[in-house]
């Protein structure tokens, strides 16, 4: 019944507990693993646990599950959704072979799509400890995930950006300032996302009522998000709120998200809350969800599990809800989980990869925190690695310093930087907007505009003092 | 026209920074940053870096504390530390900094057969010492005087203070001193215009091993930020609904009507006027 799982090398004849323990010692090496204790203890045990997983048949995910079935919402979610019939076309490889297959040239942009009801997070996180950062990088490209709301996201050459223009205590005007600022930059056609202060309805319900204001005086193709948590959602829009999309943080076993204080069912309730709503133009898909790893076991809600493999359990949570975004916010959560530049880049192109493949739109918060070994080139590092790789999104923060949740992420300028570096463009509704408001210059050169439009220098006017004057 | 003299475009909305401290209107050489900015950046960067190492100044702190406690708490505050020696441990282990040391746990008096307390207060360095070491006296100090005024009768534990402390390491100090809910102010990690931010969790029933999702939290209190008046009083809300409910978390939320910015009380900004 069970797998053996040893490996003979030479003499020495290495063992593994279980599968669990086996995908937790292949991992890349990181700080969080370390501190879960499940970590490969030496260098040359990582790669033998590499060399054993390559050997398994990619099934063993479908036959053992890594979290038990019955106490695992999650788990059940995996288990009972797979598509056997999708899965047939790769159900006879092994996890080192379905790397091959990955990499050749059979697994083309159609094969790959019709594989994704096929594929579980487990296989996903597997076949990506055997990969190297260029392999992350050049499958996930080769996957093109589009969702929309008003405007459209993730088409081939275009990078979007969630405009974050978060205050400490939500001011208004200050709020504001950014979000003008974030426009002028061409920033903002995945969302305009706040991060309220306090986990505070009739905050949220400000902020939401701002947000729709703005993006109806300015007729922008865009959508708004308050990121509070899905039950204040649902009580927002029972009570009438302008809400566009329902945000969750969301962890890949049920004990992480119970931590969060929520189920599956509740995002389901929100979810239909928000489609009656009906307000999008170009497409429906209304849920934001935003992950990382390590909350698994920030929550005692891990199972043993490498943060890798929890980390992409999340992933069949979103794509049961069909989002518009999903954001894995990679360096957050600080250096007992990555502990510098080097994991966090690592965990941001494998996150990217395992959600792309099950079909998500994948973006990242390209970040860090100042008690992290890293620094803007890191940032620098992953921007343009996961800009390759054909990235949805990645946040935008007034230079790059985000004033409320007290971490760095990407500024304006940074996603400036890669559409010129790549030849990237927003989505097709926001580049249209940004050329009629005269705001860019050239939008296909990613050129503001050297004069501040009059429409927006005239909002100016009204304000005290002389900002307007030239 | 002054490109023809500079190649740095300036952003004249950036007279919009005295309504946020966001690093706005920076102004762009192609589309990247100036000389100037970028280096402020790494200056601030440098100066986050150097305050998360900071160690938190105990005796000032008591200095400052004195003053707001003695009239209101029976005994002085106890000093604890949790099981991360050290800020390299610190940063690298958050289990050991949810726990007291044996040492500590020796120290702290055990109240579990006295008749519970309302409160327990415990102080903790956390991730920057900086807003512990600024804001936390007058938070102290403000709290108890409106507990004071309060129609109920509020029972305090001692207070606490805890070096290389975590969020969690409130509840085990919270059940130790026997007491129904446990307010933990905490230095929140720095970010690069604010070093000095301060968080408050406030948990009914305390005990080791709860998560994050029965606690309430304020964060971002400082003098640039929320300010220890409104920090204050949303604080009072949440701890007399936590008692009237017995719970906190996300059973609890936060109702209270916010003080309105602007003047008028309208939703309105500049950017809809």
């Amino acid at each position: 019944m069970h797998h053996q799982y040893a490996y003979q090398l030479g003499a020495r004849t290495w063992r593994f507990r279980n599968l669990a323990d086996l995908m937790a010692k292949a991992t890349p090496a990181r700080s969080g693993d370390r501190l879960a204790g499940v970590a490969a203890s030496s260098d040359e045990e990582r790669v033998v646990a590499q060399m054993k997983l390559a050997e398994l048949p990619l099934s063993v995910f479908l036959n053992e599950a890594l979290v038990p079935y019955e106490q695992d919402e999650v788990t059940r979610l995996i288990l009972d959704e797979h598509d056997a019939s999708a899965f047939s076309a790769v159900s006879h490889l092994t996890v080192g072979d379905f790397r091959n297959w990955l990499l050749s040239d059979q697994a083309s942009s159609e094969a790959l799509e019709a594989l994704r009801p096929g594929l579980t997070p487990e296989m996903l996180a597997a076949v990506s400890k055997l990969m190297r950062n260029q392999d992350l990088i050049l499958v996930a490209r080769k996957c093109q995930v589009t969702t929309a709301f008003r405007s459209t996201i993730g088409l081939p050459g275009r990078f979007s950006t969630r405009l974050q223009p978060n205050h400490p205590t939500d001011d208004l005007t200050g709020i504001a300032a950014s979000i003008l600022d974030g426009l002028l930059y061409g920033s903002g056609d995945a969302v305009i996302g706040i991060n309220p202060a306090t986990d505070n309805l009739s905050q949220a319900s400000r902020l939401l009522k701002m947000l729709d204001e703005v993006i109806q005086e300015y007729d922008i193709p865009t959508q708004s998000c308050v990121l509070t948590h899905v039950t204040n959602t649902l009580e927002a829009i029972e009570q009438g709120a302008p809400v566009d999309l329902v945000f969750q943080s969301i962890g890949g076993t049920e004990a992480t998200n119970r931590s969060f204080g929520f189920n599956l069912k509740n995002l389901a309730e929100a979810r239909d809350a928000a489609l009656a709503l009906n307000r999008g133009t170009v497409g429906n898909n209304v849920m934001y969800f935003e992950t990382g790893q390590g909350s698994a076991l920030s929550a005692n809600a891990h199972h043993g599990l490498d943060q890798q493999t929890c980390e992409a359990r999340a992933y069949a949570v979103a794509r049961k809800f069909d989002p518009l975004l999903v954001n894995t916010v990679v360096g957050f959560i600080g250096p007992e989980y990555l502990f510098d530049g080097k994991e966090i880049i690592r965990a941001g192109l494998e996150d990217h990869f395992c959600g792309k493949l099950l079909g998500l739109p994948m973006g990242c918060d390209i970040c860090y925190t100042n008690h992290a070994e890293a620094d803007q080139n890191d940032m620098d590092n992953l921007l343009t690695l996961l800009g390759v790789a054909g990235c949805n999104f990645i946040m935008g923060v007034p230079g790059a310093d985000d004033i409320m949740l007290n971490y760095q992420a990407t500024s304006f300028h940074d996603a400036l930087y890669v559409r010129r570096a790549l030849g990237l463009k927003p989505a097709p509704e926001f580049e249209q907007w940004l050329a009629k408001m005269n705001i860019f210059r050239d939008v296909s050169r990613s050129e503001p505009s050297a004069v501040m439009p009059s429409v927006f220098r005239d909002r100016l006017k009204a304000l005290p003092g002389e900002i307007a004057s030239e | 026209m002054s490109e023809a003299k500079t190649p740095v475009v300036a952003n004249h909305w950036r007279a919009l920074r005295r309504f946020t401290d966001a690093r706005i209107g920076l102004g762009r050489a192609g589309v990247s940053l100036p000389t100037p900015e970028l280096l402020a950046f790494q200056l601030a960067h440098a100066r986050a870096r150097d305050a998360v190492h900071l160690p938190l100044d105990v005796a000032g702190l008591m200095a400052n504390l004195t003053p707001a406690i003695e009239k209101h708490l029976p005994e002085p505050p106890i000093i604890l530390e949790s099981c991360a020696g050290d800020r390299f441990t610190y940063l690298q282990r958050p289990d050991l900094g949810r726990q007291l040391s044996d040492e500590s746990r020796a120290r702290l008096p055990s109240a579990s057969l006295d008749e519970p307390v309302d409160l327990a207060i415990v102080i903790v360095d956390g991730l920057s010492s900086v807003g512990v070491q600024n804001t936390a006296p007058s938070m102290v100090g403000g709290l108890l005087n409106a507990l004071e005024q309060d129609d109920h009768d509020w029972k305090l534990a001692l207070l606490t203070v805890v070096e290389q402390g975590r969020v969690a390491i409130g509840d085990e100090i919270g059940e130790r001193l026997n007491a129904r809910m446990v307010v933990v102010l905490i230095g929140e990690r720095p970010g690069l215009s604010s070093p000095d931010s301060l968080g408050i969790y406030l948990t009914f029933g305390p005990e080791a091993g709860l998560t994050d999702e029965r606690r309430n939290c304020i964060s971002n209190v400082r003098p640039g930020g929320l300010p220890v008046e409104e920090a204050s009083r949303r604080l009072l809300y949440l701890m007399r609904e936590a008692r009237r409910l017995k719970l906190t978390g996300v059973g609890l939320k936060d109702r209270t009507e916010d003080t309105v910015i602007e003047g008028g009380g309208a939703n309105k900004n500049f950017l809809t006027r």
